[in-house]
């Protein structure tokens, strides 16, 4: 195997790719989770307000997302612009 | 030099088969050891269905770790009839795949063990519920380190003669680590919902049946991530690649098998939380599990979202 010039930073930037998709995908997953099964709770304790509820989870998930489309970003950007 | 270095690859994948698969049982069988040694102290004339209750989940969590220990056996005394070295890198591949399989699995087992432990002590007339929830629990929390244990046989037994060394070598080590590490997380999520459950079941047994389906509608979502780098696996291992020395083209499927496996992780362990969460107010307010369920499922569709992410960008790199 040939390790050398372009083919290696081609080589490094696909591994980084991965890297960070795979480990940027971990915080928001767990996070996320968390976000929904707590309103879960809230929703068993106060049924009459699960479209509130529903709507905070909803936006709070979406910030947290967030984190991870910026991985997302970085993985893509490495793929084809490297 | 090529039959030296097939028995090298393989004895290294024995020890890391067996090494990481102890983990996760290990874990998963001392805390519900510990839950029962608990549970007793409150009730100790209960202590022989305790005992019972105990022994038959820890056999279930240790069943990963016996995977484990028949890959590695596979590894040890297997015939090495093939003798290219492609062959010594699926070999200690499908042992790393079958070790880090078997984490979750195990760890996860153990948490529906416990919390039925002290569910008996609870509610000791309905130790049969208790106990039908918690092995059903347990079961469904094997299934990724089943798929670890299929992808491990397939990259031990199949033959590779058709794949060239480079870049094989990469898409065997990647097929190992997407199925592997992404057994983990779903593994441990479903530990914690299957708890949960059983431990609703004790509080009021007489919604054992929506409780039981709640469940399992929950165990089944947070095993996706875990299909997802089993088909990753698939891909790498039958896609076989065209050969080139570059190393850009080895290091590409590699990176799809770790993207793929620590994507998994994440959404994995996050929609078992939400399952926990869910499963526990079911039996709490049984006239309100539809609105429960539908948030439950809302919630955990955006929680997977990374893990989706993560299945792209692995297909991205496979296919490209």
């Amino acid at each position: 195997m040939d390790i050398s010039g372009a083919d290696f930073i081609k080589g490094m930037a696909f591994l980084g790719a991965g890297i960070a998709m795979g480990l940027g995908a971990i915080g928001p997953g767990v996070g996320e989770g968390f976000v929904a099964g707590k309103a879960c709770e809230a929703i068993g304790r106060r049924p009459d307000e699960a479209g509130l509820l529903t709507r905070t989870m909803l936006v709070g998930q979406a910030v947290s997302e967030s984190t991870g489309i910026y991985s997302l970003v970085i993985a893509l950007l490495l793929i084809f612009v490297v | 030099m090529d039959e030296g270095f097939i028995t090298l690859c393989r004895y290294l994948g024995a020890a890391l088969s067996v090494g990481f698969g102890a983990i996760g049982a290990a874990l998963g069988e001392g805390y519900a050891a510990g839950q029962a040694s608990d549970a007793i102290s409150y009730r100790p004339q209960a202590s022989g269905e305790v005992l019972k209750n105990m022994l038959v989940g820890q056999a279930i969590a240790e069943s990963a770790a016996i995977f484990a220990l028949v890959v590695s056996i596979l590894l040890i005394f297997g015939s090495t009839e093939f003798h290219t070295q492609i062959f010594g890198w699926a070999a200690l591949s499908g042992g790393l795949c079958m070790g880090l399989a078997a984490i979750g699995s195990g760890i996860g087992a153990g948490v529906p063990a416990g919390t039925a432990c002290k569910g008996i002590v609870r509610q000791p007339a309905s130790s049969g519920k208790i106990l039908t929830t918690m092995l059903l629990g347990s079961a469904v929390c094997q299934t990724p380190a089943i798929f670890g244990l299929v992808t491990a046989f397939l990259l031990i037994f199949l033959d590779h003669s058709n794949v060239p060394l480079y870049p094989g070598w990469a898409a065997m080590v990647g097929c190992g680590i997407s199925t592997g590490l992404a057994a983990i997380g779903p593994g441990i999520g479903n530990g914690l919902t299957a708890g949960e459950a059983v431990s609703g079941v004790a509080r009021n047994p007489d919604q054992s049946g929506m409780t039981s389906r709640t469940m399992l509608v929950a165990l089944g979502v947070a095993q996706s991530t875990a299909i997802y780098g089993f088909l990753i696996s698939l891909m790498l291992l039958f896609m076989t690649p065209k050969e080139s020395t570059s190393f850009a083209q080895a290091m590409r499927l590699l990176s799809a098998g770790i993207c793929m496996g620590f994507g998994a992780f994440g959404p994995g362990l996050g929609v078992g939380m939400t399952g926990a969460y869910a499963v526990k107010e079911v039996p709490r307010n049984p006239d309100g599990s539809q609105v429960l369920v539908r948030t439950m499922l809302v919630g955990m569709a955006v929680a997977e979202s990374t893990g989706i992410y993560s299945l792209i960008i692995a297909l991205l790199l496979i296919v490209l």
